[in-house]
């Protein structure tokens, strides 16, 4: 891990923004001009919470190094992906912690340590400063806690009712360890299948909370950075590991049917095995949803040789994000391609990709 | 909530099983009215745990109890009509959404810029128009009695506040005019019915000794857990094998054989009884309701006059046979090929309640010996 700017964590619970900024409590055009305007939210806001070396220069490009101690095979990997979830802050983190760890855990299930991330901005015209300030913090903290650096970036305006307030884009390089070789398509007959917690979090503490369907519950979103699981279930079992994923839209059942599909293997799982919070649980039969579509932002599934799944469970429960990892299921050479429950009756169903959204039902 | 593994227990599921192997000694037929319940039996794999055998089996008939299934082609066609005028905020219950119409579906008129919202109580529609008075709000108003009582309140609050601007695409069926219908139909096989929950928690189930008496037929009021579908098929075989016909409530910890009173008394003033055409069966006499003359104001069709409407239903969706109980899903031609989920035919397909999506989804276009197969090899992995 990086040594990490401590200088890069400024305190933004009371945030105002300096002068001239203050003129503009709110996001102008003026703001993605690349003016003046632009550049004091780059010095006053993006760079005191991000700092680091690579950004401080404030290039067209970040310049980084990805030798030595970090630089593993010399191989590298690569992942960008596009935040534009509402509400923006929600029980349990914002659109800012998920921007981070979403690339993070992308790298991360890939088999990559983590190192540099950049973060696109594209912002409403109206949107509240201190909004995004409180974003932008969360994000610095995420990055901390990741043990990544925020290096480049970008930030557009958009007219007033053009987007819907702030839509975040991060990319991110990590690098990859020796002799270690994961994929969806690794996944071997007679492997053991294992999730690092319960399912559905994230995705019903977002419902929980959307206009027009608020419920009370005590559901928070499950959002955090990987990487630091993922990295004590290589120490401890490496080799072993044929694949891993992070179940976030579409949920366990995408992630196993898309593993189903690249290894061309069945992948079969014990439904009384997988966890689910009784509240989420709940909050889904309400709505008439299944956990298994329903979204993750922090848990990960992996599909290990049989002989190391004692160790790899025994690993994750050590881990703070994996107290409650269980064994869900096996992978055999029947049924390729496709995901099969044993359901708490006894029976065999087929849990089929999701088509679309999950739609609340009408009774 | 204690229900959630009360009433799902594998152990006490293989004994009320046994008792219905022990106590079955026919092959009976049972149609289950409601879609939910369709959807628990074929997801539990309750039907592979009833008796299967040359000379004793229970087989379930899955019902037409799925409200947007069988909501009609050209009412579907004159919702996609009225979402995509301008002017118009469109709300629905997520799962109309996707319903094919003659050439579209509430989605793509969406994409097309239709201002369509799902909405998660009509009420939340009635807000959305005390909001926005210079839109015409319209809540596509579908469903069984179950979903009735909300839609009658959300006229009965617009009219009370005086809006002008909210209406009510109303297709509204009823249950037990559609048993009748099945029962007097010339090929019909049901011998018992599991009625649905939901709906009886609404109305009670006061209104079904006289269908009982006059078909003879047992008739037996059942909730959706696992549990609850094994002990209402346990209780209709009992009956069954004894020969009565009775109408026996296994939901007891719902439903009443009142009902809801206050809710009936609203959809006695806002609604009234009307023949209804349900898709892919035709139309049955007074199985559905229409509002009353007091609300008609509120009459989305009445309001928007859509002309022009020619419907056309695939020529090889089977979701008629599949809604009478006359065929499995599995059985039509179509089924897995050219209609699926992502590119349905019939409505069946696309609901959460529908019974061709349930086997779609559930997998049950593989044999029960495959998928056991694949279980098996697994606990031996």
């Amino acid at each position: 891990m990086p040594e990490i700017d401590k200088l890069a964590t400024p305190d933004f619970s009371n945030w105002s923004c300096p002068l001239p900024l203050a003129d503009y409590p709110t996001i102008v055009m003026g703001h993605g001009g690349g003016g003046k305007l632009g550049n004091e939210l780059v010095e006053h806001l993006f760079l005191p919470a991000f700092r680091n070396p690579a950004l401080e220069n404030l290039g067209d490009a970040a310049v980084l190094s990805l030798t030595g101690k970090d630089g593993g095979s010399g191989r590298i990997a690569m992942s960008t992906d596009s935040f534009v979830v509402q509400p923006l802050f929600f029980p349990g983190g914002s659109i800012g912690e998920l921007a981070v760890n979403g690339t993070v855990n992308d790298l991360a299930v890939s088999g990559a340590i983590p190192k540099y991330l950049s973060a696109s901005f594209i912002l409403e015209e109206g949107f509240p400063l201190a909004q995004l300030a409180a974003i932008v913090e969360s994000m610095a903290a995420a990055a901390n806690t990741a043990g990544v650096q925020i290096v480049t970036g970008d930030t557009k305006v958009v007219e007033r009712g053009h987007g819907d307030g702030c839509y975040i884009n991060t990319a991110g390089i990590g690098v990859l360890r020796d002799g270690i070789n994961v994929g969806p398509h690794l996944a071997k007959p007679g492997d053991a299948i294992l999730v690092s917690g319960t399912i559905g979090d994230h995705g019903m503490a977002i419902m929980s909370v959307r206009e027009g369907l608020e419920f009370e519950s005590q559901i928070r979103s499950d959002c955090a950075a990987l990487n630091g699981l993922i990295d004590a279930v290589l120490t401890a079992a490496g080799p072993s590991v044929h694949a891993m994923r992070d179940p976030t839209r579409g949920g366990l059942s995408s992630t196993l049917n898309e593993i189903a599909n690249s290894s061309n293997v069945g992948v079969h799982i014990d439904e009384a095995r997988v966890p689910v919070l009784t509240e989420v649980q709940s909050a889904c039969e309400l709505l008439g949803l299944d956990p298994v579509y329903v979204a993750n932002e922090g848990k990960a599934v992996f599909f290990v040789a049989p002989e190391a799944a004692d160790l790899v469970l025994a690993t994750l429960r050590d881990h703070p994000l994996g107290r409650n990892a269980a064994l869900i299921g096996h992978v055999t050479s029947q049924h390729r391609g496709m995901l099969v429950a044993r359901t708490i009756m006894g029976s065999n169903r087929v849990i089929a990709p999701q088509i679309g959204e999950q739609l609340p039902r009408i009774c | 909530m204690k229900y959630l593994t009360e009433f799902r227990n594998g152990e006490v599921a293989q004994r009320i099983a046994r008792e219905i192997h022990a106590i079955t000694t026919r092959h009976w037929k049972i149609m289950e009215v409601c879609g939910g319940q369709t959807h628990s039996i074929i997801k539990n794999g309750i039907d592979q745990m009833l008796p299967s055998g040359p000379t004793a089996s229970v087989e379930m008939i899955h019902g037409p109890g799925c409200p947007v299934c069988v909501t009609p082609l050209e009412l579907i066609d004159k919702a996609l009509a009225i979402a995509a005028q301008p002017g118009v905020i469109f709300c629905s219950f997520g799962d109309m959404l996707r319903v094919p119409g003659t050439d579209s579906d509430l989605f793509q008129v969406k994409g097309a810029g239709g201002d369509v919202r799902i909405v998660y109580s009509p009420l939340d529609a009635v807000d959305l128009a005390a909001r926005n008075p210079d839109k015409q709000v319209v809540f596509f108003g579908v469903g069984f009695e179950t979903t009735a009582p909300a839609n009658a309140m959300s006229v009965h609050v617009a009219k009370r506040r005086g809006l002008k601007n909210f209406s009510l695409l109303v297709s509204h069926v009823l249950v037990p005019p559609a048993i009748s219908a099945i029962l007097d139909s010339p090929g019909n096989q049901v011998q018992a019915f599991l009625l649905a929950g939901h709906v009886s928690s609404v109305m009670g189930y006061w209104e079904y000794p006289p269908l009982a008496e006059k078909y003879k037929i047992p008739l037996v009021v059942t909730g959706f857990e696992p549990l609850d579908l094994l002990d209402g098929i346990r209780r209709a075989v009992i009956q069954l094998e004894k020969g009565s016909h009775e109408v026996e409530n296994a939901y007891e910890r719902i439903v009443t054989f009142e009902g809801n009173q206050h809710a009936q008394k609203l959809l006695a003033e806002v609604f009234e009884v009307t023949d209804r055409a349900w898709r892919g069966i035709g139309v049955i006499p007074n199985s559905g309701w229409r509002l009353a003359p007091a609300y008609q104001e509120f009459d989305a069709e009445a309001r928007f006059q859509i002309q022009g409407i020619h419907t056309v239903e695939s020529a090889l969706c089977r979701a008629g046979d599949v809604l009478r109980g006359a065929i499995k899903p599995a059985e039509c031609a179509a089924f897995g090929k050219q209609c699926t989920p992502r590119h349905p035919l019939g409505a069946t397909m696309v609901s959460s309640e529908g019974a061709c999506a349930a086997y779609f989804n559930y997998g049950r276009f593989l044999s029960v010996d495959e998928l056991a197969t694949a279980g098996s090899a697994l606990s031996n992995a």
